[in-house]
């Protein structure tokens, strides 16, 4: 069982999770706690896991027919998040989630970021207008598309419109923010913007990370996450995993030797 | 290399001769169908033009597309000029003239006037028609896609829609009289004899007699007829939307209904708009499935005149393009007066038609240029 660095209640807690795709168990028996106002990043070679634990957290895997979840239980905020009379969308709305690839609607800026304020009912323009200003501030936007804020999202670079995205998930408030490889297609210019912002958010939101690239999860993250073939290998503050990691395996893979 | 000559080529080549003699006949074929096609439209435009066009400005002779059907009157004057005039005309000409002065006098039905009726049938029943199979369709397409749980019956359900396309759209016509015209169920003050069931509901009665033949029962036989074609290619659309819209949506909390209304239906619906374009040249073209459901041969008004009500237009039957040009051609002789009727109604159906596959055609590439992910 992983120590909890900060003494807070755990964002999400994950309890000897096992997870199937049909017949095929694709995450053994994990456990780990995803301390609040901290950037979890989870690391680990592709087909781990890794990528799925992050989409159990908001239940989005419930569009996969074949997936679920066959033991164990994932407690958001203290509640478990596969008992019946939970309101998924609320989940939703307090966790949010940024993808790999960036997936703004052929909308305008303004209705991207609006999105989700409306689907929630929000239909007072004044409030509209002034979340969308601060979401687009706090992401570093605000200035370059202050004057075309109709103007199609689509016209946005690559690392504009993963930006735009995040803008987008921040705009409903949530607590939890999983990000899915969010600069893996982006260029190293973007990436580091992007990783500038995630420092940036880590004050208001907890963030859990998917991410192939060892040196953005040293660079960012408090606590990393090794997995391996579905298991938890080892997990405990960034520092300790990638300069004295406790398994042997976890060294392998940070010093690079396989992955 | 080794023998290097052998890259020339000596003498005729029989591998040469054959594939002369494959292009030559597979390009004959092709050529010939053209040039068949090619008569056959000819011959319509250059007979059905004068119709509709004329040599001096505007160059369109609207009468032909405004007045309505009626019959011809051939006849000789006292003094020996030959007049052709429709119906009205000819009374108010034997009115002036007096009856005597009619001599050699021949009529043709449905050759005089114009075709306005049959016009605005087509136009109504096609609007229609796309309107209820849309409607249909789309929600279909959007539970088959959206909702229903990939499995093998959903596969099989899809496979039938897909086989309904082919059935033979005179069978949709006998389905649409049985179903529609005779059986479908009507509110009534007073059941007719021949409801199969009458539901007595205290102030009225919920009787299954049928539409009779009209303008609904029609519509209703046609949309059953483009309704698989609506359904199949609005599921294409939707399929085309990125899966990754959706799941942003959902992941901000979005309901599956407000995703699908918000982030799905609108970027597929020029796509299916598109594809439905082509259904309404195919709805606006059949005759068999309107031939006992709506269509009539003669009709002095047009759909919308001597209603009692707005919605009696519903239960008016009418005349329509394909069903009129049938009745053209199988009904009355072909003579030098019946032509312009004959050839200038197929050539003002062409050119719908014509128009409908055009104004797809652009739809398409101009969403293509538009939507993009």
């Amino acid at each position: 069982m992983v120590t909890n660095p900060s003494n807070r209640v755990p964002a999400i807690a994950i309890e000897n999770l096992r997870f199937n795709y049909g017949d095929k168990e694709v995450l053994h028996d994990v456990s780990l706690d995803i301390p609040d106002r901290q950037i979890t990043a989870f690391i680990g070679p592709s087909g781990c896991g890794k990528s799925t634990l992050l989409r159990c957290f908001n239940r989005i895997n419930d569009r996969i027919p074949s997936a679920r979840i066959t033991g164990g239980a994932i407690r958001v905020g203290g509640i478990d998040i596969s008992r019946p009379d939970l309101d998924l969308q609320m989940l939703r709305r307090r966790v949010g989630m940024v993808f790999q690839k960036w997936n703004p609607f052929p909308k305008s800026i303004y209705d991207n970021v609006a999105y989700g304020l409306r689907i929630h009912g929000e239909k007072d323009s004044k409030v509209l207008d002034e979340r969308v200003e601060h979401c687009l501030r706090v992401v570093a936007l605000w200035d370059d598309v202050k004057d075309r804020l109709k103007s199609s999202a689509f016209g946005l670079s690559g690392g504009q419109q993963q930006r735009l995205c995040i803008a987008r998930t921040i705009a409903t408030r949530p607590d939890v923010i999983l990000m899915d490889e969010p600069c893996s297609a982006l260029d190293p210019l973007s990436t580091l913007k992007v990783e500038e912002l995630l420092l940036e958010l880590k004050k208001d939101y907890t963030i859990v990370i998917v991410t192939h690239n060892l040196a953005q999860a040293s660079r960012c993250s408090d606590q990393t996450a090794f997995f391996y073939l579905g298991e938890l290998i080892e997990c405990g503050p960034t520092g300790q995993i990638f300069t004295r990691p406790s398994e042997s395996r976890t060294e392998a893979y940070v010093s690079g030797s396989f992955g | 290399m080794e023998n290097p000559e052998q890259l020339i080529r000596k003498g005729v080549h029989h591998d040469r001769l054959k594939e002369g003699t494959v292009k030559a006949v597979l390009g004959g074929l092709t050529w010939g169908v053209v040039l068949v096609a090619l008569l056959i439209f000819g011959r319509i435009c250059w007979d059905g033009a004068p119709a509709v066009l004329k040599s001096e400005f505007p160059f369109v002779d609207t009468d032909f597309l405004t007045a309505k059907t009626e019959t011809l009157h051939v006849f000789d004057d006292a003094v020996g000029n030959r007049h052709s005039l429709p119906a009205t005309e000819y009374h108010a000409w034997v009115e002036k003239e007096g009856s005597d002065a009619v001599f050699n006098e021949q009529t043709y039905s449905y050759s005089g006037g114009g075709i306005a009726g049959p016009i605005a049938g087509t136009a109504l029943l096609t609007l229609l028609s796309i309107a209820m199979a849309l409607f249909f369709g789309v929600a279909a397409a959007i539970y088959l896609s959206e909702y229903a749980k990939q499995g093998r019956f959903i596969g099989l359900v899809r496979l039938a829609i897909l086989n309904l396309a082919g059935v033979p759209s005179i069978v949709f016509g006998l389905f649409g009289f049985a179903v529609f015209v005779l059986a479908a169920p009507v509110f009534t003050e007073a059941p007719s004899e021949r409801s199969l069931l009458a539901i007595p509901l205290g102030f009225t009665w919920f009787s299954f007699q049928g539409w009779n033949s009209s303008l609904i029962a029609g519509a209703a036989t046609l949309a059953c007829m483009i309704l698989p074609v609506i359904i199949t290619a609005s599921e294409e659309s939707l399929k085309a939307v990125p899966q990754g819209f959706r799941e942003a949506s959902l992941a901000m909390g979005a309901t599956r209904w407000q995703t699908i209304r918000k982030c799905v239906l609108p970027f597929a619906l020029p796509g299916i708009l598109t594809s439905s374009v082509l259904s309404l040249a195919r709805a606006a073209g059949e005759t068999a499935p309107i031939m006992f459901t709506v269509a009539v041969a003669a009709k002095d008004d047009l759909p919308w005149e001597g209603l009692s009500n707005p919605f009696g237009i519903f239960q008016t039957q009418v005349q329509a393009l394909p069903y009129h040009i049938y009745t053209l051609a199988a009904r009355i002789p072909s003579s030098e007066f019946t032509q312009r009727a004959q050839y200038g109604s197929v050539f003002v159906f062409l050119m719908m038609i014509f128009l409908f596959s055009a104004l797809s055609i652009i739809l398409r590439n101009r969403v293509r240029s538009k939507l993009k992910w």
